[in-house]
């Protein structure tokens, strides 16, 4: 077996030093009925056998750089420069465990510390933490740290929140003590979806999660969600799941969040199917010691010598058990590492171009599809993604698309089941996109509709 | 001089300056070579990244665009390359050496795992794409369900979770809705003091109370006082097995059953199943549900601190409660996910993230279990175990055993050897980082006083660990002969002095601000 390195003569000899007969002697404390049991399952394969059976799974699947694709809601398409995926291999950072013994952990724990600071300004706050699961669960937590904060119950969920996002966040604090009021999906009429969260905020309201761009892909200033929500000493937790339009975009921190939380992915990450991915979370100073998950912070060591260390640990769940602020434990290390050397590269001017790279081939596509019979564009102001009404259904047209190789995008029904959305289409357009997949997807939707 | 047999120097007695601490101009020390942050050596006006150039266009941004800085540094992509490479060289990783972090589970991480992941047809899927254009990703989760629920002999598995705590979340809250259908809400979960922390803070989010069950003097729970803690009111007891000391529950049958005789689910805590791995069915052993840390017994990298992936396999009685997405094969026999829960008749309790859980990690475990094929998973774990048996036979003389039983996959020291000779627990664990190793987990379990748990896992050669045996033997006899020295200031020889962790929590700064402006 070409992991193990012991010889049958190395066991022999380890089993004597240990003075058991057999390696079964070990194990002598689980009842000899369940030892050994006989499990159904095939016995080893070479790497060649591995890599031929795997590979024929992969190519089962449509990838996102080999045909035209347009699909976003949550999950982004970008490219990653090479030098991220050859510095993350790296077998130091790859396979180093959380960062426990500082002496000889400083290349993450500088890199959490650098992490920290990019987050923090790219969303315009003062603090940011090293990561969580993903941005679906850092929503869940800052519903629960707006709680925290405020000692009141009540989060209000805009409609146009992405519905999986929703759904965790109800998922996860059904047995909290929080109260949450989701508010009705309204593509077509973002400003009336935003009044309505502002109409919805009182004295009893913790926190509003707002997204911005939103589900559908509409731009709005939370400036004035923001007003009414502090009028009512509530919080506003910014959301985004399209990390790249913050350079673009006026920060949520300028627009006045409280707290900001969102998906990583787009920057340094593949799609994956789904994970991993990293969620970013960010907020004031003053609310520092009610953020969840771990935080690196800067000291000197012995020498004087400027070092990291991960600090505040108080408020986890390895000190406080059931009091704890979460029960995160693990983060998204080498996730939150990628994004943070791709983030090195672009640098301020970077972020800002490939930004507005996004924005312009998404425009060039709203352009475009508008053009088409049948085939309504909803957004007025957007970043990377818009929503389309056809005439027809969108789950059919979607699947007819697909078999001529194009990845047209989200059918509503798909996100907002029983919603009245199964003529929706959510698509997204990255600096990935050309002019001929935007020009393909023209042709294909005017013969499939 | 002295000379070798080529006639070159070998001798240093004429060089005493190489013994003097110097600084050099750079702040480099020769190869260990200091480096910045991106801030001090970056520019906002810098970029590695080249896009195509874009002409003027009137953007369709609301009104909302960005005017002000946003102040991160740029680097051109040769120093973004030094950059991480320079800082990689002061972190200790698996490939460098032995890692025998106990509870942690540090081994060999194959790169055709790696491999495997980056084919594009597994990282560049999207996970709302059409299911008729990823079949493979979703047979993929299937075959990966088939291993995981064999392994365990149980039925069902929800792939979703993100963590291993985020998988404990999964299956107390399943069996929270469990109750609830049967119309009896329960408000106590019962835990070992041996428990990750995770487990009570689990249980708290749940709505429960948690009550913490004693350890007896061999390292198990005290199965009279679990018992005697059994009401109508406990909904689930907890338990890590093998546990947290290292030892297998060998009362776990007699337990699960007084736990359903009491109409209570029985959790167990997996984090540990490496130990046990094609040897043992948690199924046999009546738990209702278990999540596996997929990253530690299934090797995918650990990235200093994550991506994590803690799948949860249920028994019969939790089977209906499980979380959204799970896959389904539709009326042709193709692969489907189901993503919503149905207005009525389904009793699953909701959905734990955004999309369908961290394919990244299926796909590496998964070729991980075919490597190893069942025969090789077997394998590992009872060299896992002879490995940590081994190494506490052969230190139990020179340091102090915990437990004086056959240990599982990790063995488990006390402080009792450093008794009077003023070096602490830490201390002894700094002093390895000169001997080349990452130290064991300290303090944990907080069962036993000044705890070291040490895990070699099933990676670690004969050669290996011998050396490693050599190294603490030499360090329990340095400090029990009083030589303090070598263990007050350690390490000498990292790449940093000990660190100052209470200034860090005290004067809390955790960005990097430019003190010039």
């Amino acid at each position: 077996m070409r992991y193990l390195p012991l010889s049958d003569a190395d066991r022999q000899d380890m089993l004597s030093t240990i003075g058991a007969s057999n390696v079964d002697a070990l194990f002598s404390d689980v009842p000899a009925e369940f030892l050994n049991a006989k499990i159904d399952l095939p016995t080893r394969k070479t790497e060649l056998e591995v890599e031929r059976h795997m590979s024929k799974l992969a190519a089962k699947n449509t990838a996102a750089g080999s045909v035209p694709f347009f699909v976003g809601a949550g999950a982004y398409h970008h490219h990653v420069p090479s030098s991220v995926d050859h510095l993350i291999q790296r077998g130091e950072f790859l396979t180093a465990y959380t960062p426990y013994q500082p002496e000889i952990a400083q290349g993450t724990l500088q890199v959490i510390f650098e992490f920290q600071t990019q987050v923090a300004q790219l969303t315009g706050m003062d603090v940011a933490n090293a990561s969580m699961y993903d941005g679906s669960t850092g929503c869940a937590e800052a519903i629960m740290m707006a709680r925290r904060v405020t000692r009141k119950k009540k989060a209000i969920l805009a409609g146009n929140l992405h519905p999986h996002y929703r759904e965790v966040c109800l998922t996860q604090t059904q047995y909290t003590d929080d109260e949450l009021v989701s508010q009705a999906a309204n593509p077509s009429d973002p400003e009336a979806e935003l009044q309505a969260v502002i109409d919805a905020i009182d004295d009893t309201t913790s926190c509003v999660l707002v997204q911005n761009p939103d589900v559908f892909g509409n731009v709005r200033d939370l400036t004035a969600v923001a007003e009414k929500a502090h009028a009512h000493k509530a919080l506003l937790v910014a959301v985004f799941t399209e990390v790249v339009s913050l350079g673009a975009l006026k920060s949520p921190g300028e627009m006045g969040a409280d707290i900001v939380v969102g998906e990583g992915q787009s920057i340094g990450n593949g799609l994956n199917f789904g994970g991993p991915y990293v969620g970013l979370f960010a907020t004031n100073q003053k609310y520092v010691r009610q953020m969840p998950g771990r935080l690196c912070g800067q000291t000197v060591d012995a020498d004087g010598k400027r070092g990291f260390v991960l600090t505040l640990s108080t408020r986890e769940q390895h000190i406080r058990r059931e009091k704890a602020t979460s029960n995160i434990c693990t983060n998204s290390g080498l996730c939150a590492l990628a994004f943070s050397i791709h983030m090195s590269l672009l640098g301020e001017k970077g972020i800002r171009q490939l930004a507005m790279v996004n924005h312009k081939k998404t425009l060039d596509l709203k352009t475009a599809l508008n053009s088409i019979e049948g085939v309504e564009v909803l957004n007025k102001a957007f970043f990377n993604e818009i929503t389309l009404r056809i005439t027809g259904d969108a789950t059919d047209v979607v699947e007819k698309l697909a078999k001529k190789d194009i990845i047209a995008g989200v059918p509503g029904g798909r996100l907002f089941p029983n919603a009245g959305l199964d003529d929706h289409i959510l698509l997204a357009a990255t600096e990935c996109v050309t002019d001929d997949d935007i020009a393909a997807l023209t042709a294909g939707l005017k013969e499939v509709l | 001089m002295s000379m070798n047999s080529e006639g070159r120097p070998t001798g240093l007695e004429n060089v005493e300056a190489t013994t003097t601490k110097f600084e050099s101009y750079s702040g480099h020390q020769g190869l260990r070579l200091a480096e910045p942050l991106i801030y001090e050596i970056g520019s906002t006006e810098l970029t590695g990244v080249d896009f195509e150039d874009l002409e003027e266009f009137d953007a369709q941004l609301g009104g909302v665009e960005r005017q002000s800085e946003i102040g991160c540094a740029g680097l051109a992509e040769p120093d973004v390359m030094r950059h991480y490479t320079r800082l990689s060289r002061r972190n200790y990783g698996i490939d460098m050496g032995v890692f025998p972090l106990g509870s942690c589970t540090m081994k060999h991480n194959p790169r055709l795992n790696e491999k495997i992941a980056r084919l594009p047809g597994f990282s560049n899927v999207h996970p709302l794409q059409p299911m008729s254009t990823v079949q493979g990703a979703i047979e993929l989760m299937e075959e990966l369900s088939t291993w995981l629920t064999r392994m365990t002999n149980m039925p069902v598995v929800a792939l979703s979770p993100k963590a291993g705590a985020h998988g404990e979340l999964c299956g107390v809250m399943a069996m929270r809705k469990a109750h609830e259908a049967k119309g009896d809400a329960r408000s106590v979960v019962l835990c070992p003091e041996s428990a990750h922390g995770t487990n009570p803070a689990t249980a708290a989010f749940c709505g429960y109370k948690v009550k913490a069950i004693p350890a007896k003097d061999n390292g198990r729970v005290d199965m009279q006082a679990l018992i005697a803690s059994l009401d109508e009111t406990v909904a689930a007891v907890m338990l890590t097995n093998p546990n947290t000391c290292g030892l297998f529950e060998n009362e776990v049958r007699q337990i699960a059953d007084a736990i359903h005789d009491n109409g209570s689910y029985f959790y167990c805590d997996g984090a540990n199943f490496n130990a046990i791995a094609g040897k043992v069915c948690p199924g046999d052993l009546g738990v209702d549900a278990m999540h596996f840390n997929l990253h530690k017994t299934f090797s995918t990298p650990h990235g200093g601190g994550g991506p994590g992936s803690g799948p949860v396999v249920f028994s019969d009685r939790l089977k209906d409660y499980v979380p959204v997405p799970y896959i389904v094969n539709d009326a042709e026999g193709k692969f489907a996910l189901k993503e919503w829960l149905e207005i009525e008749g389904d009793t699953s309790f909701g959905r734990l993230t955004a999309f369908h859980g961290q394919m990244g990690m299926y796909t590496r475990a998964l070729t991980y279990m075919l490597s190893h094929g069942i025969d090789g998973i077997k394998q590992a774990s009872e060299d896992a175990v002879l490995n940590a048996n081994y190494v506490q036979a052969s230190l139990k003389e020179d340091m102090s055993l915990a437990f004086d039983s056959y240990c599982m996959h990790e063995c488990l020291f006390d402080d009792g050897f450093l008794k009077d000779t003023g070096v602490t627990t830490l201390d002894f664990a700094k002093a390895m980082i000169d001997e080349g190793y990452h130290p064991m987990t300290m303090y944990f379990p907080l069962v036993v006083h000044g705890a070291m748990l040490v895990e070699p896992t099933e990676s670690e050669s004969k050669y290996n660990l011998d050396q490693f045996i050599r190294s603490m033997k030499g360090l329990a006899a340095e400090a029990k002969s009083g030589n303090k020295q070598r263990f007050l200031a350690a390490p000498y020889h990292a790449p940093y002095a000990r660190l100052d962790e209470t200034l860090a929590a005290r004067k809390p700064i955790l960005r990097y601000e430019n003190n010039e402006s």
